[in-house]
């Protein structure tokens, strides 16, 4: 590709980008139109589709891009592990986990300079 | 009768519209003021990422993809890297597609609202759908999925003339807020056990396959750690029904 002038940008976009992620939602609308909701199958795409998620969450927290990529690992875990012990003490309560784990994360940024 | 249907629909879809102002939302409009100072640093014209926004919508398929037009690589490879990364998504909408169809919901309509899944409205979506009625969950889904997508094309839109740089503690927690808000969302909507243990076993295979085949590491990541999750939790329900 040579630079991002004219019309081919926006068909490098729609096949390569576009294209690219949409053949994936039709195969999931195909395939999750047999699925019957009480099916075993089910159950099984379920924790598939939720191990990606959490594949791709772990990715972010261990290898995050940007000022994060310069952080420490150990404020990283500390901040989910405050997070998370805030959040089952809280009744579950997602904005409680966030809050705290955002909250352990600036404080132990500033307190390195950043 | 009809103009009841018509009108209850109505009433779903403007439901769904209005998670435009729930916590995650606001954090995925968030992390696109992010994406958007990554394209003004690649030096892409805002209408193309004002069109990449809408046409691809899944946020990590778009980081490949400005990476991709960066480094100038070629048609082919740049499909390749983008649709491993968006393998993802068929289980996420087979996956879906049980909880929000109706009786009569045709499969165009789904093809359709297909496009508005990522992450974010899949969490949303899975948490939200219990509390609408079986035949109104597709119009409360696309009226958020909708809304969710054409206010970050124009958040994207008025943003890319301003985004100046943050302050780096701002950068930092902007970023952690989606993992962080991922795995409390998830965690706390679950309705299945199973959800639970694959939470767990994913966030533990993710490392561990990136280490192994970093090619392939979320989808191996997900195809194992969720395989295992199932026949665990399988096997604990059985001894559970054969104990009793």
């Amino acid at each position: 590709m040579t630079g991002f002038e004219g019309w081919w940008p926006y068909v490098f976009i729609a096949v390569a980008g576009w294209l690219a992620t949409d053949i994936w939602r039709w195969l999931g609308v195909v395939a999750g139109n047999r699925l019957r909701e009480d099916s075993e199958a089910l159950n099984w795409v379920r924790a598939v589709a939720t191990a990606l998620v959490a594949a791709v969450v772990a990715k972010l927290i261990l290898y995050p891009t940007g000022v994060l990529e310069t952080s420490p690992l150990w404020l990283r875990l500390g901040s989910i592990a405050v997070g998370a012990a805030a959040f089952f003490a809280a009744a579950q309560k997602p904005a409680v986990g966030i809050a705290a784990a955002i909250l352990t994360l600036a404080t132990g940024l500033y307190m390195l300079g950043f | 009768m009809e103009q009841e249907n018509i009108a209850s629909h109505t009433h779903w879809f403007l439901v769904g519209m209005r998670g435009i102002i729930s916590l995650p939302a606001i954090i995925l409009m968030l992390s696109f003021i992010g994406f958007c100072a990554l394209t003004v640093q690649a030096g892409i014209p805002v209408e193309q990422v004002v069109f990449m926004t809408g046409a691809v919508w899944a946020l990590p398929a778009k980081v490949i993809l400005v990476g991709s037009m960066m480094a100038g690589a070629n048609l082919l490879t740049a499909f390749i890297a983008v649709t491993l990364s968006s393998v993802r998504m068929m289980p996420m909408v087979a996956a879906l597609v049980p909880e929000i169809r109706g009786q009569r919901t045709p499969t165009w309509l789904l093809l359709f609202l297909s496009h508005f899944v990522a992450i974010t409205a899949w969490v949303y979506a899975m948490e939200k759908v219990e509390s609408v009625p079986r035949e109104r969950r597709v119009s409360f889904f696309a009226g958020f999925g909708i809304t969710l997508v054409l206010a970050n094309m124009l958040l994207v839109a008025i943003a890319y003339r301003y985004v100046a740089t943050f302050p780096p503690i701002v950068a930092g927690c902007l970023f952690f807020l989606t993992p962080v808000y991922f795995l409390a969302s998830i965690w706390n909507s679950a309705r299945h056990r199973v959800i639970h243990i694959a939470l767990v076993l994913g966030l533990a295979a993710g490392p561990l396959f990136y280490w192994l085949f970093p090619e392939f590491d979320i989808l191996l990541a997900g195809l194992v750690g969720g395989t295992l999750a199932w026949a665990g939790e399988k096997l604990w329900r059985q001894k559970q029904e054969g104990g009793r």
